[in-house]
């Protein structure tokens, strides 16, 4: 309630500029775990970008010396993992790897979504039934099976697994996208560019899928975390990104020998995956509130 | 209503056909396709094999070989695993029950818990409760299921000794009731987590959605106490739409069955498909994905069609 009063008071303020972009962001700014989530993600992403100058030692040097070595002794913040690797060196580096994979899979998730659900709404018609039941046909089968299934075949490598992650999540973003086309392509702007003559391509290039950016955007970030947290499943199972090259979820891949001896080799990546996947998580939640002012808010 | 059945019966059935056809495509675009199993044998020659193919009718065209695969499909003919030779059918249904147990336990817990919690946020908006679910939900829609059946064993299983750290029960020991539960306990919860956020979000979104009705407050001006309030007239209609939750879930069910499965060493389907994956061993891979994609299917529909059933407000024309 007393949300909902200061959005009023904040629009109602004589003299404030109000532009969208800064209705959008005092909207915003008030989800307190977004605004924590976006200094989650921005450390995060520093931690990769930098990763090289900011890991200690080197993520793949082996040193059988160093086994096992407690968190805080020889210079292992973390500790040591399995065969002497430093577990603070591979997060950072492995934090590249499994953003990086994240990120390049929402984009593929978002074109292709965006590009049938595009096809699907402003069409109609047989079009729109067909690819309605390949998405349902898509969404039939469990997200991992099939994404296990896909890399029975090919061999993993990062493009692979971002290609294997896009083509097994881009149902969603379709099924948001159409929805909002479908409404949009019966306002009076889109009948004024038809009656203009406008071909097609231009009215959907132009006129509607500008108009989709904000549930784009969330959908998107909702990709992102549904992506990391895929790529750990079949990483960790031993199917995704392969060692020696770290990647949070294969980082996980033997820990539960270890549980004994090596306990924070097991507990750091998993820390890492969480934090990532909820801050993107509540990124998107936070994204959708302020974007769109119809939606109920979660949270007060 | 017969039309809205017939019509959703249709698509349901349209959709079945598209993933026949992605599970087709699979299968044959596995190196050797289907006869890859007799290539490794050293007493086929390449007259044999070439025989084999021309008998399971490989040389044919695609049309004809899908709609012979879509039979065997149908009749339950669904070839041999190329790993010990067994009949496809037989090696999966030998693995249901112990998914099924795990299923069903988690789903129930998480049922249970997701509609406690999600009552209390509702009636209790924006309190603190209602916050630390809100928060917890969301963490728990994005821990890695195996990485937190890992942090159960390591708390449970090697710091407390309380439970076993996996199997479905004592390796060579009599069955047990009470060694069961034990061995079923870490995981049916590690599974229920992947659930109970999700119900708890539902449930509280329908509830706040039910108090605001008109009937509620005439329940209230009557005299209602507030307990009968909550759960007679308000949790009674919030449960209707949850109906269909059950079913979308499906899918997401048993990817964290197959995830908590293979943490837990439990000899349930989604662990035969991760090993099946190790040995490449297609037929069985098939098997399982269409199996699992048919019940989501028919799943969905029940969901729906249960949901007009009971809900006399929605009527399908």
């Amino acid at each position: 309630m007393s949300a909902h009063a200061a959005t009023v008071g904040t629009l109602a303020t004589p003299g404030a500029r109000r532009t969208f972009s800064g209705v959008v962001l005092a909207r915003f700014v008030r989800h307190r775990p977004a605004v924590v989530s976006v200094a989650l993600i921005a450390a995060l992403g520093l931690g990769a970008v930098f990763a090289d100058r900011l890991s200690p030692r080197d993520p793949i040097y082996i040193d059988i010396g160093h086994k096992f070595a407690r968190p805080l002794t020889r210079g292992h913040l973390l500790g040591g993992d399995e065969l002497g690797r430093d577990v603070l060196s591979r997060l950072l580096h492995a934090g590249r790897v499994s953003l990086s994979v994240g990120l390049a899979a929402m984009a593929v998730t978002v074109l292709l979504g965006a590009a049938v659900g595009a096809v699907a709404g402003y069409w109609g018609g047989l079009v729109d039934v067909l690819l309605l039941r390949l998405t349902d046909a898509m969404l039939s089968f469990p997200p991992i099976f099939m994404l296990l299934a896909l890399a029975a075949f090919v061999r993993p490598s990062l493009a692979s697994m971002t290609v294997m992650i896009g083509v097994t999540s881009w149902m969603d973003v379709t099924r948001m996208v159409r929805s909002q086309i479908l409404t949009l392509r019966e306002r009076e702007f889109v009948l004024g560019a038809r009656a203009l003559g406008a071909p097609a391509s231009r009215i959907l290039a132009r006129h509607l899928l500008p108009n989709t950016v904000g549930i784009i955007a969330v959908a998107a970030t909702l990709a992102v975390a549904r992506a990391i947290l895929l790529e750990s499943y079949v990483s960790y199972l031993g199917y995704g990104i392969q060692p020696p090259l770290a990647s949070w979820g294969n980082m996980l891949n033997n820990a539960q020998s270890y549980f004994a001896t090596a306990p924070w080799v097991a507990i750091c990546p998993g820390v890492m995956i969480t934090v990532a996947v909820t801050s993107f998580n509540f990124l998107g939640d936070g994204l959708r509130d302020a974007l769109d002012p119809r939606h109920v808010r979660s949270r007060a | 209503m017969h039309a809205y059945l017939a019509r959703r019966v249709v698509q349901a059935l349209v959709v079945l056909v598209l993933v026949s056809l992605g599970g087709f495509a699979v299968l044959h675009q596995a190196p050797g396709g289907p006869v890859a199993i007799y290539a490794m044998s050293p007493t086929m020659s390449a007259e044999d094999m070439e025989r084999l193919t021309r008998q399971l009718g490989l040389d044919r065209p695609l049309h004809v070989q899908y709609a012979q695969w879509a039979r065997g499909l149908v009749t339950a003919n669904w070839g041999r695993s190329y790993r010990d030779g067994r009949v496809v059918l037989e090696v999966i249904v030998d693995r249901i029950p112990a998914t099924l147990v795990l299923m069903l336990s988690a789903f129930t817990v998480a049922v249970l818990l997701g509609l406690a919690t999600g009552v209390v946020s509702a009636v209790r908006q924006y309190s603190l409760f209602d916050h630390a679910m809100t928060l917890g939900a969301m963490v728990a829609l994005s821990i890695p299921t195996f990485w937190l059946g890992l942090m159960g064993i390591y708390v449970f299983a090697e710091l407390l000794h309380v439970l076993p750290p996996g199997n479905i029960g004592t390796i060579g020991a009599p069955f047990a009731l009470a060694d069961r539960l034990r061995h079923l306990l870490l995981p049916a919860a590690t599974l229920g987590v992947v659930m109970v956020a999700t119900w708890s979000r539902y449930t509280r979104a329908s509830m706040l959605e039910v108090i605001g009705e008109d009937y509620i407050r005439t329940a209230r001006a009557k005299g209602v106490s507030r307990g009968a309030i909550i759960l007679k007239h308000a949790l009674k209609n919030a449960l209707i739409p949850l109906v269909t939750l059950a079913g979308l879930q499906l899918p997401l069910v048993f990817s964290g069955a197959l995830v908590t499965e293979t943490v837990f060493t439990w000899p349930g389907m989604g662990r035969l498909f991760v090993d099946s994956i190790g040995y490449r061993d297609y037929p069985v891979l098939m098997g399982i994905l269409m199996l699992t994609a048919t019940l989501v299917v028919v799943g969905n529909l029940a969901a729906d069609l249960v949901y007009a059933a009971i809900d006399p407000r929605v009527r399908h024309a």
